[in-house]
């Protein structure tokens, strides 16, 4: 800390919002299980999604296992195949990645970042997290009833996903919608209060132009979440409603197992658009919390101002905004009006160029840095590797006419995992190692980490790129075996062995983490309130963890933007946003 | 250093295994070239912009990690730069959409002399229709289908009658012939996928949905279903095979009409079901 005497700054008088008795935890029951402080619910979010994410991570070695090596393993037929990608792919885009981006980092850092007390309905806040966990609930029964979970594949397109000939048809889909149902409302929830409380809680001098791009990300993505939500809600309702009481919102007239249905009249494609229409702004949903995260842990890590924050702020709300208009992008050969694709390949494109100037601004900000290649910044530099990766592959996909031949193919495949899978775990496990110092009081390990790190990163990487082409070559997704063809040459088995073996050896290496986590728990390196010596307030808190309420007292004054980091003339290379200026110290951030 | 040093590794060995991979693309066997011009554009384009990206990191990751006194540069913003990273990455936009939205153009597009044929998909085949002595294909419903008409072809269509429908055999095309293929499905979502042929539609119950293309090379081609179909989706598999003129209307002329394939007694019972309703 600089050695600064606090001289009261005209224009802005000390916080006196005082901290509320009323929810106030009295018992254990109150303070550990039904708490009403973010900061518990948070980890509550984040225990949850990470043990649901535990069973994602099991079926996707299971699936692995047989696409390696097809026909050794008995224990798997076609139909359990169905469903582990399924299951797979439901678990870790909603009740994963969203659950614990949003849930999760949202619930321990908006409070802490904007210099709030808490959220502003913690009663609700508690009610998102017990309605969350009974959707995973619902979700996990599905492997123990009859007929297994649905095997529909993640994205529950009808008319298929409610008839027989897809394992799942009685119970499996029931319950999947049911679960989808009850996540929405849980996070509907949660969701208000991340926006509420960023728009209406935030300190004294915390203009929205100060705030962190962590808040931004999280915040913008709530937003884009509670508008694209309700189309899933809807989707699921109507397609429960096919399912159940034979009504034929998706369902035109069509044969089940060679017999006529009851149906008829209803579009399978309209299932698609309200599906994307939620399931693209999904994809952004999950990116652009990491995009804000990241940003941070850059520019903490390299202890330098984050380059083109003005830029960085707009362009999430740009991507935020665009990715509404491109839901079709998922849809090129799906069989609808072909005109579409040229509105839909130019809109998906043009995201480019925002998202284009996001990577730019991180690696501007590695220019003439302090680089720590601390944890948290090598899983930075490991996510600006995927992402890039992963965000070049996609304007294949977006351009409409290169989609054809690769769409429904093993480039997706990839291109969605390096994306959306890998390149947001990155950003994950960067913040886990870089907020677990405020959580627990202690260090992760970072010896641990860095192997941690090594073999997740160049693991994942060995995983997804020779993958994309399988896709160029043809190989299609959603396959149970490949069976006989002219076109797949036998390396291309050799190389989905070799993908497999890795898969199962970066999926272990998440052990050593989890048990970083626990043994640091214990054993931990104590860490102090601010051991990465950062400017932003989460930071700044009298006690570490921070006790209910916060703040103790007073709230913090904010003066400076986030970023003020190396800045010329200031003894230390980083300034809290809650110190005051000096009458003698002149410099100034261009944004603060 | 190492960490530079993976990172631009990483960048290096990902452009060599594109270089050097063994998997590739299929031999094209339509007039889509086009599209694979398109995909290498895109590869030439964003592979230059991942190996600029990274080595730049690469570099600042060697040349300013962290040492014993160093202090980072105090660096907000800088327009200029901004504006012009952002008006290069749009020129760079550009030159993968305009030749994709020109592809895009010509594959919607279908020439006034391509044939119909028709592709069904149902759990888990492939049925295939071509249309008769008249050009035309007769008109289809769902509810028709009965075992003697597996298409569900309607009798009432004097074009029906002359349709030629194979039932379970394999497709054959002339080579040099535009197709307008027309694609329907009695179940639930399929995809008809050659993957020589570059291109690709769903076919979804209850509306008809289409792709053109010229065969320009005869052989024998998978046919796979590239659109999740449920349990036995893998299986879906049949062959279509590209013939010189003469080989295929030699093989047309074997192929039984609707006409032939379900007798007239076939008809009045159709008649008297459908009276009964």
């Amino acid at each position: 800390m600089v050695d600064v005497p606090y001289e009261g700054i005209p224009g802005i008088p000390p916080a006196e919002v005082p901290d509320v008795e009323l929810y106030h935890p009295r018992s254990w029951w109150t303070r550990y299980v039904f708490s009403q402080d973010a900061k518990v619910i948070a980890i509550q979010y984040s225990l949850t999604a990470t043990a649901i994410g535990l069973v994602a991570l099991v079926l996707s070695w299971l699936m692995r296992l047989q696409l390696g090596f097809p026909g050794t393993f008995s224990f798997i037929d076609a139909n359990q195949y169905l469903q582990f990608i399924t299951m797979h792919g439901m678990i870790m885009v909603i009740y994963l990645l969203t659950a614990l981006f949003l849930g999760g980092f949202g619930n321990y850092l908006i409070p802490l970042m904007v210099g709030a007390r808490d959220m502003v309905f913690p009663y609700v806040n508690m009610l998102s997290y017990w309605i969350y966990l009974l959707a995973v609930l619902v979700l996990a029964s599905t492997f123990f009833v009859p007929g297994g979970p649905t095997g529909a594949g993640w994205t529950l397109y009808p008319p298929q996903a409610i008839l027989s000939g897809t394992p799942g048809q009685d119970w499996g889909i029931l319950l999947m919608l049911a679960s989808l149902i009850l996540f929405i409302i849980g996070f509907t929830m949660g969701g208000l209060n991340y926006v509420v409380t960023v728009l209406q809680a935030r300190t004294r001098g915390m203009t929205l132009m100060r705030l962190p791009l962590t808040v931004w990300g999280i915040f913008t993505a709530t937003v884009m979440a509670l508008l694209a939500f309700p189309a899933l809600f809807v989707a699921s309702v109507m397609l429960l409603f096919d399912r159940l009481l034979g009504t034929s919102f998706f369902m035109p007239a069509l044969l089940e197992m060679g017999t006529l249905s009851k149906h008829g009249g209803g579009s399978p494609l309209l299932f698609q658009h309200l599906f994307w229409f939620f399931g693209h702004p999904e994809v952004y949903i999950v990116a652009l919390p990491a995009f804000g995260i990241v940003s941070d842990l850059i520019s903490t890590h390299a202890r330098k101002n984050i380059f083109g924050y003005r830029m960085m702020v707009w362009a999430i709300v740009a991507i935020g905004a665009l990715s509404f208009i491109v839901w079709a992008h998922h849809m090129y050969v799906s069989g609808m009006f072909p005109q579409f694709g040229y509105f839909f390949a130019t809109t998906t494109l043009i995201i480019a160029i925002p998202t284009a100037i996001k990577v730019y601004n991180w690696v501007l900000t590695l220019w003439r840095g302090d680089i720590h290649l601390t944890v948290p910044m090598l899983f930075a530099l490991g996510f600006i590797v995927t992402f890039v990766n992963g965000g070049l592959t996609g304007l294949f996909l977006g351009n409409v006419v290169v989609d054809v031949p690769l769409s429904d193919t093993m480039f997706v495949v990839a291109h969605f995992h390096m994306v959306m899978g890998v390149a947001p775990i990155m950003v994950v496990l960067g913040a886990i190692y870089h907020w677990y110092p405020k959580v627990t009081g202690r260090m992760l390990n970072e010896a641990m980490g860095k192997f941690h790190f090594w073999v997740t990163f160049l693991g994942a990487y060995l995983i997804f790129f020779p993958m994309h082409y399988l896709g160029l070559l043809g190989v299609p997704r959603r396959y149970f075996e490949l069976l006989d063809t002219t076109f797949i040459p036998s390396s291309a088995h050799s190389l989905n062995a070799f993908i497999s073996v890795v898969a199962l050896i970066v999926g272990f290496s998440q052990m050593v983490f989890l048990f970083n986590l626990v043994w640091s728990l214990f054993k931990g390196e104590a860490s102090g309130g601010n051991p990465w010596r950062a400017t932003t307030l989460e930071w700044q808190t009298p006690e570490t963890p921070p006790a209910h309420g916060n703040w103790g007292k007073e709230l913090p004054v904010v003066y400076r933007w986030a970023y003020d980091y190396s800045v010329p003339g200031a003894a230390e290379d980083f300034i809290p946003q809650n110190q005051p200026p000096r009458a003698t110290q002149l410099v100034q951030g261009a944004a603060s | 250093m190492a960490v530079a040093l993976i990172l631009l590794l990483v960048a290096i060995g990902s452009v060599l295994f594109h270089i050097y991979s063994p998997w590739w693309w299929t031999p094209i066997a339509t007039n889509w070239a086009y599209i694979d011009h398109t995909i290498n554009i895109t590869f030439w384009i964003t592979g230059f912009v991942f190996v600029a990206v990274i080595a730049f990191m690469a570099y600042c990751v060697f040349r300013f990690r962290h040492r014993e006194g160093r202090r980072a540069d105090y660096n907000p913003e800088n327009k200029r730069l901004e504006w012009w990273l952002s008006v290069g990455t749009g020129i760079g936009v550009a030159a993968m959409l305009a030749p994709g939205l020109v592809v895009w153009h010509q594959f919607v597009t279908v020439p006034a002399d391509a044939t119909e044929i028709e592709v069904m998909g149902q759990q888990w085949q492939w049925s295939f229709r071509l249309p008769g002595k008249d050009g035309q294909l007769g008109t289809s419903d769902v509810r028709n289908i009965a075992s003697d008409n597996p298409m569900g072809l309607n009798r009432d269509d004097r074009h029906a009658q002359d349709d030629v429908v194979i039932e379970s055999g394999d497709l054959h095309l002339q080579v040099g012939k535009p197709v307008k293929v027309l694609l329907r499905s009695v179940d639930v979502l399929h995809d008809f996928y050659v993957p020589e042929f570059r291109a690709k539609m769903d076919m979804v119950p209850g509306m008809v949905t289409y792709f053109w293309i010229t065969p320009i090379r005869t052989g024998t081609f998978d046919v796979l279903c590239a659109e999740l179909c449920g349990t036995a989706h893998y299986q879906m598999r049949a062959k279509v095979i590209v013939d010189e003129e003469r080989e295929y209307h030699a093989w047309l002329e074997q192929q039984k009409t609707f006409a032939e394939l379900s007798p007239a007694k076939a008809v009045v019972k159709t008649t008297y079901q459908s009276g009964s309703k």
